[in-house]
């Protein structure tokens, strides 16, 4: 099984299942839906046989494979994936499904072609899967700037209120990090011994001359700072999460923006060591001035949509500290994070899905009272925002421990601000909570007649999965986190730092 | 140093304990997915699963008496929680002493109260979620209590926070249900991020996050990391208590439903605090400092729950208030140290019984009076609730601490143990104070019961005859009134040697205190008694309806002696400007520097807006001039000019 050429196969098969989609007439709509949703069940279904065949203990690259592509540059199609692409790998392969359930009725009520949407989705799926699955660096910057263009297309098109404003805004920011990358791409290639392999990287920068290799970190990090996005290059995330169709923005944030922190722990830790501790306190800075700078925004926003995107803001604050701690729990907890956002945040933004395409407004104000109308609805919505603020019980709280106490152990000050964020998350979600389902019942809710339908067949399968998968993760992340821990060793490896011992230890005590 | 710590293995029965913290679990998971189909029986399962606990309580409970006192616990590791480096959590349990009585307490009380909401709640529409959450938050205190380490301790921590938070706002339509369940939240995460640190201290110093770890490791730490470490723990347990300064949100908390207001914010969660300290006894034995800040926090608090609850007429506010100053004498006794750990406790077991005792009989006085809360509006019930004023009466002379009842054995020993301590100016001012809570809770408990149940009738016009509770809510009284008689005795003369293997070996009566202990014994009553018969002389004729005009120091304690105005001018409206600010700058600032920016790389404003409106030739010429950027770069490399 293991000869299974896993990896470029999860990649071309939503290709495929796009263009098969995009084929499918506009007048046959409910085929091109559920064509999509069975072809991202098949990915999943791959994904999981993968996850099953992958070795824990093993090397830390597996399932790779290499095809001949540009010799004279030597960029070749080079797929390989290390612990953390698959957990990475494993998320999108959930998240797709659910998002196209959850999209089912979105375009349903616009002008636009519906399998033109679930091709784009698919398609969409396709630069995602390359993007996380790329052992090449060349390969990985062209997925990495493919990715915008359906992501531009889904926003632009099938998004609301100044859609057209946040996707040349998304698109803009995003070329721009590109066009940093490239030239840091480029720039490896020539002092890097002309080859894009990553493997052979990891062995040839360790000659990089010290102030080029700054240099050429810099490049890199600008573009996965903005993608991620990080302090201060946030500001396209709340424009494009807001205009966004819900589902799309589940995984703009869910999936798309993790590329940037899987680029800083993959290519920015691995091939810079140096520069990578260099930057590091600024980097851990940032983190935390995004932290507590986006809680507090979230806690100010009158628009669902942005409020969410701003607590992702926020998380990746989280993670940022968790990579750049340089521990092995900050590292995995950094990770699982990444894995874990993109569940609950998912779960999140599709739940204020359901309450917009009920609404047709995604302003806090216009709710109030929600509670009693819908119900059920409102309680997954809590759960969401329990999850969001990382309670104990869902995933996200391990994650968060990880992190916190992975970077309390190196960076003391900055953990105890961060750990002020939970407070801060707490008031965000509770106040968001308490607009819009609590209170007094908002009369202009009675009016709409959606507003008294409470969640669907189809939508309870929906959130059944994510809530589902953050319950059993929060109570038993150890499959998780065995798969993450060795990839993040390996990497902190190649940072050149080890974990502190406990004081007790150090000082030559006997501790417990 | 201190002895070695080690919890033996769980064998034999004591192998199942898990099952205290699933059975309420898996009652609040079915009752929550079954939804509707679940209205007509699922209170009965809620309280059967409570009940079936306590049963299992009581079994466990005889094994660990079976067991030598050495090895008197069981340590059951369920499965690894968080393996990631050096840090290896459990999701484990230990079932020892402490956590034994706690147990006990945790169903048996909660049995009780979860019988009594049955009645109570007969008339909600929302009974079958309403138990939900209950059991929910049962489930959630057992695994506080039950945890093996700091970290499972915090997972049960923020379950009660969230069952808390769920039953301060379960009527959620009241706009002020909704904003006090998110206050409680709110300072609890504050007490919690402290907490939270701690923990990680822990880790850092100690390589651990395990009881055992951590309590043989305490005492070789640094003085002032032990101090460190302490006051984080402090800070999580004085959120969770209601204890100075994070006393506010407790009151509040009462806008839930009064068996709410019983089972968590007066019997088990809000003693959760007291938990923690005397968990952590040998990080807290450790140092000195940091046992004088415990014992100030419990006096001061202990003094500010007597004085704003003297000034209140909320009858669920003024138990509010007791249990904020009642905790602060279980923090005066945890603080103190050495044999006052025990007292403590005990204090915290007869409080559960007298106070959960007079929440459900003030629950049981509105049920009769159409939900009226006010003082005020009652007078004279002695003669139409006839059981609830009798049980009433157990608790009001259990708390006021009136021998023979459960409050004289708890609370006095505390008072003594104060004065009993070694610098002398502490011993005054911290005795002294301990003394006048006890003359103040004795005027104010008895102001509360004597205009409630005696004198003439305030009644509201709508009520021509309150009738008494029917016997699904009077029969957990009457079983909680013999605790309050009896319970007291009871575990003054066992629980202190039970709780031995806990908390270390009572070393000899060195200490003699500023007074003697006689002296002191007749103080306290005596002030009980000052106390009680004022206020018994002032209200017996009843007291206005209205508000009445008063001094300074009445008006301050009306006004929670101003710790909500300073709440609301200190972070409050600090952080609404600060938010509104940001917002604006991120907005304006970041976002327009950015924007400026691309502008001037564009060449112009103008460009801009062509962009922002979205002409797709524009960024079609952006990614060209990428594009040519790769190619010709590409290009260079190839004819070397790069190389």
């Amino acid at each position: 099984m293991s000869e299974f050429p896993f990896l470029s196969v999860l990649t071309l098969l939503p290709l495929v299942g796009a263009a098969v989609v995009g084929f499918i007439p506009r007048a046959k709509a409910e085929l091109a839906k559920m064509v999509a949703l069975v072809w991202s069940l098949i990915v999943l279904g791959l994904s999981v046989v993968m996850w099953l065949a992958f070795t824990i203990d093993g090397d830390r690259f597996q399932f790779r494979e290499s095809y001949a592509w540009i010799p004279s540059w030597d960029a070749r199609f080079t797929f390989a994936a290390d612990g953390i692409a698959l957990v990475m790998l494993m998320l999108i392969a959930v998240l797709f499904p659910v998002v196209i359930l959850a999209s089912w009725n979105d375009v349903d009520q616009s002008r636009r072609s519906a399998p033109a949407y679930f091709a784009l989705l698919l398609s969409f799926e396709f630069t995602m899967i390359g993007v996380f699955a790329a052992a090449d660096v060349f390969l990985f910057y062209v997925f990495f700037e493919v990715m915008l263009i359906p992501m531009y297309f889904i926003i632009g098109s099938f998004g609301s209120g100044q859609k057209q404003y946040a996707a040349v805004k998304f698109f803009l920011y995003s070329l721009v990090g590109g066009l940093f990358m490239l030239a840091s791409v480029i720039g490896l290639w020539v002092v890097g011994g002309h080859t894009f392999d990553f493997t052979n990287l990891v062995e040839s920068t360790a000659a990089i001359d010290q102030n080029t290799a700054r240099w050429l970190f810099l490049g890199f990090f600008v573009a996965f700072a903005i993608k991620a996005p990080f302090f201060p290059f946030h500001t396209w995330l709340p424009d494009s999460g807001g205009a966004a169709p819900a589902g799309a923005a589940a995984l703009l944030v869910g999936v798309m923006d993790k590329v940037g922190t899987f680029g800083i722990l993959r290519y920015c830790l691995s091939l810079f060591p140096e520069a990578s501790r260099w930057f590091a306190p600024a980097a851990m800075v940032l983190a935390v001035i995004g932290i507590i700078y986006a809680s507090l925004l979230a806690v100010g926003q009158n628009d669902l949509k942005r409020l969410v995107s701003y607590t992702s803001i926020a998380h990746f604050g989280f993670i940022g500290i968790g990579i750049f701690a340089f521990t092995t729990q900050a590292g995995t907890g950094a990770v699982l994070y990444m894995v874990n956002h993109g569940l609950a945040t998912g779960l999140l933004f599709i739940v204020v899905g359901m309450f917009v395409a009920r609404r047709g407004s995604a302003l806090v104000s216009d709710f109030g009272g929600a509670g009693k109308l819908v119900p059920v609805l409102a309680g997954v919505f809590f759960f969401a925002g329990l999850a969001s603020l990382a309670l104990p019980g869902t995933a996200p709280f391990v994650s968060e421990f990880l992190v916190l106490i992975g970077t309390f152990s190196t960076h003391k000050a900055y953990a105890v601000v961060a750990t002020l964020g939970i407070i801060l998350a707490a008031a965000y979600v509770l106040w968001m909570i308490q607009r819009t389902t609590q209170g007094t019942l908002n009369p202009a809710l009675t009016e709409v007649p959606a507003m008294s339908k409470d969640l669907t067949l189809r939508e309870k399968f929906v959130v059944a999965p994510l809530i589902a998968l953050l319950l059993v993760l929060g109570f038993y992340p150890k499959p998780v986190t065995d798969v993450i821990n060795p990839a993040v060793q390996a990497t902190l490896q190649d940072v050149g730092t080890t974990d502190p011992a406990p004081s007790v230890v150090a000082d030559g005590k006997v501790g417990g | 140093m201190e002895q070695t710590v080690e919890f033996a293995p769980a064998t034999g029965v004591l192998s199942s304990i898990w099952l205290l913290v699933a059975i309420p679990l898996a009652s609040a998971a079915v009752l929550l997915l079954l939804g509707r189909r679940a209205d007509k029986w699922g209170h009965w399962l809620g309280v059967l699963s409570v009940a079936a606990s306590f049963v299992l309580g009581l079994v466990f409970f005889a094994n660990l008496a079976g067991l030598d006192a050495e090895r008197r616990s069981a340590e059951l590791n369920l499965w690894d929680f968080i393996v990631v480096g050096g840090l290896h959590v459990d999701f484990g349990l230990l079932f020892d002493p402490l956590s034994g009585v706690f147990v006990l307490l945790i169903t048996g009380v909660g049995s009780l109260i979860h019988l009594y909401a049955v009645g109570y709640m007969e008339h909600d529409p929302g009974r079958r979620k309403f138990f939900a959450y209950f059991n929910l938050f049962v489930s959630a205190m057992l695994l506080l209590v039950l945890g093996n380490n700091y970290v499972m301790l915090y997972f049960g921590w923020e379950g009660v926070g969230l069952a808390s938070y769920l039953l301060i706002s379960f009527w959620y339509t009241r706009p002020s249900a909704a904003t006090a369940g998110k206050k409680a939240f709110l300072m609890n995460r504050v007490g919690d991020a402290g907490l939270a640190i701690g923990i990680f201290l822990m880790f850092t110093e100690l390589g651990s996050t395990q009881y055992d770890d951590v309590f043989n490791g305490a005492p070789t730490l640094a003085a002032g990391t032990v101090l460190i470490m302490g006051i984080l723990l402090l800070l999580g347990a004085c959120g969770k208590s209601g204890q100075f300064p994070l006393q506010a949100w407790l009151p509040d908390a009462m806008e839930g439903p009064t068996p709410v207001s019983a089972l968590i914010h007066a019997a088990t969660m809000v003693t959760a605090g007291v938990y923690l300290i005397a968990r952590s006894n040998p990080i807290f034995s450790a140092n000195t400092t940091l046992q004088l800040i415990v014992v100030s926090v419990g006096a001061l608090t202990l003094l500010i729950g007597c004085v704003i609850g003297s000034a209140k007429d909320d009858i669920k506010r003024i138990l509010a208030w007791s249990t904020v100053s009642q905790i602060g004498y279980m923090f005066l006794g945890v603080g103190l140290g050495g044999g006052a750990y025990a007292l403590a406790i005990i204090h915290l077991l007869a409080h559960g019984f007298f106070k959960a005792n007079m929440f459900l009989g003030a629950g049981s006085v509105m049920h009769g009076m159409h939900d009226q809360v006010d003082i005020r509006r009652f007078g004279g019930l002695s003669k139409h609730m006839k059981i609830t004023w009798i049980t009433f009466a157990t608790g009001w002379l259990a708390i006021i601490g009136i021998p023979p009842l459960s409050g004289y054995f708890s609370k006095e020993p505390i008072i003594a143990a104060a004065f009993e301590r070694e610098v002398a100016w502490e011993a005054w001012v911290f005795g002294l104070a301990a003394l006048i809570g006890a003359g103040l809770t004795a005027f104010y408990m008895t102001r509360l019961f004597v205009l409630t149940f005696h004198g003439p009738a305030r009644w509201t016009d709508d009520i021509k005859h309150p009738h008494e509770s029917p016997p699904l809510m009077t029969i957990p009284l009457i079983l909680l009134a013999a605790g309050s008689i009896g319970a007291g005795y009871l575990m003054s003369t066992s629980v202190a040697d039970w709780l031995t293997p806990v908390f270390g070996e009572e070393q000899a009566e060195a200490a003699h205190g500023v007074l003697s202990h006689t002296v002191i014994t007749i103080l306290s009553l005596l002030v009980t008694v000052l106390g009680a018969g004022l206020a018994w002389s002032l209200f017996r004729k009843g007291t206005a309806t209205e508000p009445q005009p008063a001094g300074v120091l009445v008006t301050a304690a009306r006004r929670n002696l101003y710790t909500d105005s300073f709440n609301e001018a200190v972070f409050e409206r600090p952080g609404i400007y600060l938010t509104r600010a940001l917002v604006y700058l991120d907005n304006k600032g970041i976002d327009g520097v950015v924007n400026g920016l691309a502008a001037g790389i564009g060449g112009g404003s103008a460009r801009l807006r062509r962009l922002q409106t979205g002409f797709v030739r524009s960024y079609a010429l952006s990614m060209l001039s990428g594009a040519l950027l790769v190619v010709g770069a590409f290009i260079a490399i190839q004819l070397g000019w790069l190389a």
